[in-house]
């Protein structure tokens, strides 16, 4: 999960990284009295999880609570490449003498954490990386040994501070590196980091982003999240893998790469059926059970984008009696306000109890074909009608 | 032959007197891998009753290794233990770590790694987040149903846990000499090189079917590899065509960011190297059907 910047800026102060004085505004009277608290000079920065937010007039400069006020009302409400901004923040000014780049992040290629390191900073990093590749450092780090001093130093010097500068910016570099693996993150990146004009070293935006599978161990109950789609927020609470698509043909498969070819294939098979697509993700899991298959089936004919259901399951822990048995349970319990038609291919363990018993059932609504491409043909089929 | 897990492995299995570990034990022996005993620190000493087999709980790793003669751990830990319990298994020296559990953060995955790396890299792991490996007819040290198919001339690698199982099922008149699925997580132990390399020198096995999905670069690198390193036929799936960037599919590595890691260019990598590619997995079974007639 990606943080908003306010809250990387809150993660860096928590671990004594130097950051400017930040605070959140979901109003422009709240932005005016967040800057006459702070006071001076003040940036108004939209609150959004993507880039270009400065060209899309999403930053502003104030010089007193009531254009911090003025700036906020144009901010607010802003759809900046599709994201909303809700939250402002309204940052500490600075006389910015110099700007740098540095960031950690897992390095999946290597299966280690790598370090980016360079002088020459506020530019698109992207853009540099690729016009002059040799102004940017590039250092593995060792996941046991993390950044201590040393290592930092050596990233500095690497990325063309100075000696003098790189024992500033050094120590810094460790408290970042703490926030990398304390906050489980696989990403933090401060973009600039920079030097004021009275000789201090600052982390002015920074991006973070959190490990989902390390969340047992955080207690972040209180944190702002991304507002979810209400099927998905529906799908969560029921602790389903469910990622809501733009499509008519709704997917329930077990296990993740099954599902996601499932929704290749019904694209394509989508192709010959007026173009119909996949209307969402659902991977129900490798074991899944009866009351699981029940409750991902609840989900997806709530979507009222959904013409046909395509259930694909490949019986491997999964037993297709349980799955067969969560089919129609979940179709009795919907009684009339199930409408839609299900497609259902069963292969693997227990497939022919399975088969059984989708057929003793006899429900109007579930068609039972053999193989999965054939399946997929079906079910876009049924959603162009 | 098969690779990394034969007739001759001896499993132990890390947390097997949990539910899940009991479970899959209790599976594993009807499939006839030969399980010698189990690791629990709480329960050292006891026994356990599984499939009418006696099977020893042992303190740890070593301890296993040094009483049964193991040279293969399952591990079936809950995630908060993963890191703890693979680092065990490197510091034992254990040939072949195979981590089925789902969810490890993946900067314990990471320092596992890096340790394994520190040591010299004398365990082979497998994971996490994986069925694990099957070598039909021998042996399997996972949780992929030992009942699919039988032992033959393709060796699988994949991804994923259910396209594994949907592979074997597609191609079980042909059998398999070992399928390994390699796990959907960021930092794995073994990468879709790694099964290549070995399937290449394994005489039992005429050709390979390789399975990938997006995010990451393993499937690129295959192909690169293949190029230089593979005379056995290959024939490759990449499922996410129709994924959208910025959205984890299931597995904590199968994400689009920007245009690195998609379907798309993976296949591109593959048809480069002369690699043919199949649109849906049935299709990638016509092929490999194929190569096999053709052989």
């Amino acid at each position: 999960m990606d943080l908003f910047e306010y809250q990387a800026r809150d993660l860096f102060e928590k671990y004594q990284v130097p950051v400017l004085q930040g605070l959140v505004a979901d109003t422009p009277e709240q932005a005016e009295a967040a800057a006459a608290k702070i006071g001076g000079t003040v940036v108004v920065k939209a609150q959004v999880k993507t880039g270009g937010r400065g060209k899309a007039g999403g930053v502003k400069v104030a010089h007193s609570p009531e254009e911090a006020k003025a700036a906020a009302e144009k901010i607010l409400g802003l759809d900046i490449k599709g994201h909303v901004v809700k939250r402002v923040m309204i940052a500490e000014g600075a006389k910015i003498s110099k700007e740098f780049y540095f960031s950690i992040l897992l390095d999946r290629s290597n299966r280690t954490f790598l370090a980016l390191c360079s002088v020459e900073g506020g530019m698109d990093i992207e853009q540099l990386a690729e016009e002059r590749p040799e102004a940017l450092a590039k250092i593995a780090i060792d996941a046991v040994k993390g950044i201590d001093l040393a290592k930092a130093l050596e990233i500095a010097k690497a990325g063309g501070f100075d000696d003098d500068m790189a024992t500033k910016v050094a120590p810094i570099f460790v408290k970042l590196y703490d926030v990398f693996k304390k906050e489980d993150t696989t990403l933090v990146e401060v973009n600039p980091l920079v030097l004021t004009e009275d000789g201090q070293i600052l982390a002015l935006d920074g991006k973070v982003s959190l490990d989902d599978n390390a969340e047992f161990r955080h207690e972040r109950d209180d944190m702002e999240r991304d507002a979810l789609d209400p099927l998905e927020a529906k799908a969560k609470a029921m602790d389903l893998n469910y990622v809501k698509l733009d499509g008519e043909v709704g997917i329930i498969g077990n296990g993740a790469g099954l599902v996601m070819s499932t929704l290749d294939v019904v694209a394509y098979a989508g192709e010959r059926h007026g173009g119909v697509k996949p209307a969402n993700f659902l991977d129900i899991g490798g074991g899944a059970s009866a009351e699981v298959m029940a409750a991902g089936l609840d989900v997806i004919l709530n979507d009222p984008q959904v013409k046909s259901v395509f259930v694909n399951v490949f019986g491997g822990i999964t037993a297709c009696d349980a799955v067969a048995n969560g089919i129609v349970g979940a179709l009795d319990k919907l009684g009339a306000k199930a409408t839609k038609p299900l497609v259902v291919r069963l292969d693997g363990n227990n497939v022919i109890e399975g088969r059984k018993i989708l057929a003793d059932a006899n429900h109007p609504l579930v068609t039972v074909v053999e193989t999965m491409d054939l399946a997929a043909d079906k079910a876009a089929e049924l959603a162009s009608k | 032959m098969a690779i990394f897990l034969d007739q001759n492995s001896k499993i132990i299995v890390q947390g097997m007197t949990g539910s899940e570990g009991m479970k899959h034990t209790q599976r594993m022996l009807k499939g006839g891998s030969n399980i010698v005993g189990g690791v629990n620190p709480r329960k050292a000493g006891e026994t356990v009753e599984v499939e009418g087999k006696t099977l020893p709980v042992f303190g740890t790793v070593a301890e296993a290794m040094k009483q049964t003669g193991a040279n293969v751990t399952v591990i079936f830990v809950p995630p908060a233990f993963a890191k703890a319990a693979m680092m065990e298994a490197i510091d034992a020296e254990i040939e072949l770590a195979v981590a089925i559990t789902e969810g490890i953060p993946v900067h314990d995955s990471a320092e596992a790694w890096a340790y394994n790396v520190s040591k010299g890299t004398k365990t082979r792991i497998i994971g996490p987040n994986c069925p694990g490996i099957i070598s039909p007819g021998k042996s399997n040290a996972g949780i992929t149903p030992s009942d699919i198919t039988g032992p033959g001339p393709i060796g699988l690698v994949s991804k994923s846990g259910t396209l594994t199982y949907q592979m074997m099922f597609e191609l079980r008149d042909i059998g398999m000499s070992t399928a390994i699925g390699i796990g959907g997580d960021p930092v794995i132990g073994t990468t879709h090189i790694d099964a290549l390399e070995a399937f290449q020198n394994d005489p039992e096995t005429k050709a390979i079917v390789l399975i990938g999905e997006i995010g990451g670069d393993s499937e690129e690198k295959a192909a690169a590899y293949i190029k230089d390193n593979v005379t056995k036929p290959v024939v490759a799936y990449v499922a996410g065509f129709t994924a959208p960037e910025g959205k984890t599919m299931g597995h904590a590595g199968a994400i689009v960011s920007g245009s690195a890691g998609t379907a798309q260019a993976k296949k591109e990598a593959f048809e480069a190297v002369g690699v043919k590619v199949g649109k849906t997995p049935s299709e990638t079974a016509a092929l490999m059907r194929e190569v096999i007639n053709s052989l």
